[in-house]
């Protein structure tokens, strides 16, 4: 199991992949939905990206009331 | 289908349906692409009775309050049957709201007996205000076995095998207490009575015939009350099926369709808009020469379905497309909020109408609804059978407050006479909502006379609901309110929340305070948040009470600022 740092850091990659924005453009404080300019059924595409990586299940809802990056990883990371 | 008018309540339907078609499928539960549960209907029975007789055995009477807080599965309607078996009313609360809220509405329903999902329960018993829930039952499903749960009992143990006893009720009985809104205010619960469900039913399965056979893909939330009747009561007193799903994610939602051959399935604006767009992605990578086969193909169905729908001729002509969707699909329909009318032709050209429409839960649902006769993608449709329209003090373009009567409207607000009576004036409810009836009788929208905002998710926002996340910033005063409250505009796309700060006398609005604001709002659900600030430095109007005067506060800020005066977060 990587840190929450590690876990932080490939989500931003997998979200600056997905949404092609440069990674460089996204902080793990950021609100994803202001700053990718995605509403909740994109964020859910991610969320299905995110499992793939990881080879988790993260039921939808784990994205209730999350929207910034950190907190995000903060969930994949309880359930590695 | 069964003949409703036979029927004095929810549960007498129901129970006939369940003994009417004991072999067909009723209910199907898929996660991702697993598939949790198939029930007959003579299975829904065997699951449903041995909780109705341990909830009797619990004390549940006739007019017991039960709530139900649960994403969209089979225990939802299982346990939902089980309560209206037993006479009891049914709080469906929204599982997407705070743990919080939930308690909020729990105490305001006075609701006894409560069914949630352990993710859910398990929030609620680290929330603040937690030790005053009085419900006094509390049934958990899917704990997992070594699962702390408190005082609450397991669902999938709470059962009895010996024969319940059906507690009848009367078509004027309350059958549910629905909230439209109001967790931060005054809590707005809908009263709606069992002939308000059952005359709803009626209208719409006349408009849209479900049948044995019929799928109906459920991905709405079931406390919904679009999916309550169209996913729940209109397919079983049908004899037709539901599908769950218990995700929203597109890729499983497209699998759903193939896997199991849907016919009908309700969507809000934004599911909708996420199909076009995969659509259209689609169709712009194919080849050249297919890609203009199909647009030819397109164009011609256009042309051949323009005065009603052919899907015999649309399924043959873009056999492809219909594939996609698993061949049986006859319609979607979509409400909740505005869908653009460039989105509804997208799918009408293709042979998929969508049906439109309006309403509210006030309303027992569906007050309008498009009927393709013929299709039109710039109205939300003509009033349902048995549903009256007026247009209150109409401008000189025919504009006014939509108001409707009918049988299905609720009875009233649970414990707030005074908000009932200002919002069903001599039998007619008001919406709040501005509109025009066009020649051919169908109900044009553009924009709303209340304070508050829905978005494309089809949520209903309520400035009052998240003036508590601002509570304490260091302000004089401040207010939230739907920006078009304070300045009319005739759309329904794109509406915002701003608040109005009031600095303390003497003072500026620093930028610890803007920053202080930002965060407070980061912290809010995205799709609750306020899009920006607006200066003032006058004293707010108070009632006897110190309660802001929203009203004559809306009409100082329109009197005397323009909109450009918001600065944005």
């Amino acid at each position: 199991m990587g840190s929450l740092q590690n876990t932080t850091e490939e989500v931003l990659r997998l979200a600056s992949e997905h949404f092609k924005v440069p990674r460089e453009q996204l902080a793990p404080d950021d609100d994803f939905f202001k700053k990718l300019g995605i509403n909740s059924l994109q964020a859910l595409d991610l969320l299905t990206r995110i499992e793939h990586h990881f080879k988790i299940e993260l039921p939808d809802y784990e994205l209730q009331g999350v929207s910034d990056f950190r907190t995000l990883a903060e969930r994949i990371q309880l359930r590695l | 289908m069964l003949d409703l008018h036979k029927y004095q309540s929810l549960g007498e339907a129901l129970r006939a349906a369940l003994e009417r078609w004991p072999n067909e499928v009723c209910l199907i539960e898929a996660d991702r692409d697993r598939e949790n549960a198939r029930l007959t209907y003579r299975q829904f029975k065997q699951a449903a009775l041995p909780l109705a007789k341990a909830l009797q055995d619990s004390g549940f009477k006739s007019g017991t309050r039960a709530a139900i807080i649960m994403t969209n599965q089979s225990k939802w309607l299982i346990s939902a049957y089980a309560i209206f078996f037993c006479g009891g009313v049914l709080v469906p609360l929204d599982y997407k709201l705070s743990a919080a809220e939930q308690l909020q509405l729990l105490a305001h329903s006075k609701a006894e007996f409560l069914v949630a999902e352990y993710y859910l329960w398990r929030a609620i018993m680290q929330a603040e205000g937690f030790k005053d829930l009085a419900a006094r039952t509390v049934l958990v499903t899917e704990a997992p076995a070594n699962a702390d749960i408190g005082a609450a009992k397991r669902w999938e143990d709470f059962n009895d095998a010996r024969e319940p006893v059906f507690v009848p009720r009367k078509r004027e009985d309350a059958a549910s207490i629905v909230y439209s809104s109001g967790t931060g205010g005054r809590p707005k619960g809908c009263v709606l009575t069992h002939g308000n469900y059952l005359e709803q039913c009626m209208a719409l399965t006349a408009l849209y015939p479900f049948y044995p056979g019929v799928r109906y893909l459920s991905i709405l939330p079931t406390n919904h009350a679009i999916d309550f009747m169209i996913g729940f009561i209109g397919p079983f007193t049908c004899g037709a099926a539901v599908v769950h799903l218990r995700t929203l994610r597109p890729e499983y939602i497209r699998e759903a369709f193939t896997r199991y051959k849907i016919t009908y399935m309700t969507l809000v604006p934004m599911i909708l808009k996420n199909l076009e767009r995969g659509l259209r992605q689609r169709f712009a990578d194919l080849p050249k020469g297919r890609r203009r086969v199909l647009d030819a193909l397109i164009a011609t169905n256009r042309t051949l379905t323009r005065r009603r729908p052919n899907l015999k001729l649309s399924r043959a002509l873009l056999r492809q497309v219909h594939e996609a969707f698993g061949g049986e699909l006859r319609a979607f329909f979509v409400g909740g909020a505005f869908t653009e009318p460039s989105t509804l032709q997208f799918f009408y050209d293709l042979g998929i109408p969508v049906g439109n429409g309006y309403g509210c839960t006030e309303a027992g649902t569906v007050i309008t609804v498009n009927d393709f006769k013929p299709f039109r993608a710039d109205t939300v449709g003509k009033p349902l059978p048995g549903m009256e329209v007026r247009i209150l003090s109409p401008d000189s373009e025919g504009i006014g407050e939509v108001s409707v009567r009918g049988k299905t409207i609720m009875s009233k607000y649970l414990d707030e006479p005074d908000m009932t009576a200002q919002t069903i004036v001599d039998g007619w409810l008001l919406t709040g909502d501005l509109g025009r009836i066009d020649t051919a009788g169908h109900l044009q929208l553009f924009g709303r006379k209340k304070n508050m905002i829905v978005t494309e998710e089809g949520k209903n926002i309520y400035p009052e609901d998240i003036e508590n996340a601002f509570e304490g910033l260091s302000v004089k005063e401040f207010c939230v309110f739907a920006a078009n409250y304070l300045w009319p505009a005739r759309t329904l796309v794109g509406e915002q929340l701003i608040i109005v700060l009031h600095p303390e006398d003497g003072r500026a609005i620093s930028q610890g305070l803007v920053a202080n604001v930002a965060d407070r709002n980061r912290r809010l659900l995205n799709y609750k948040r306020i899009s920006g600030y607006l200066p003032w430095d006058r004293d707010f109007p108070l009632t006897a009470s110190l309660k802001i005067k929203r009203g004559e506060l809306a009409k100082q800020i329109r009197a005397n600022v323009e909109r450009s005066a918001v600065v944005p977060l």
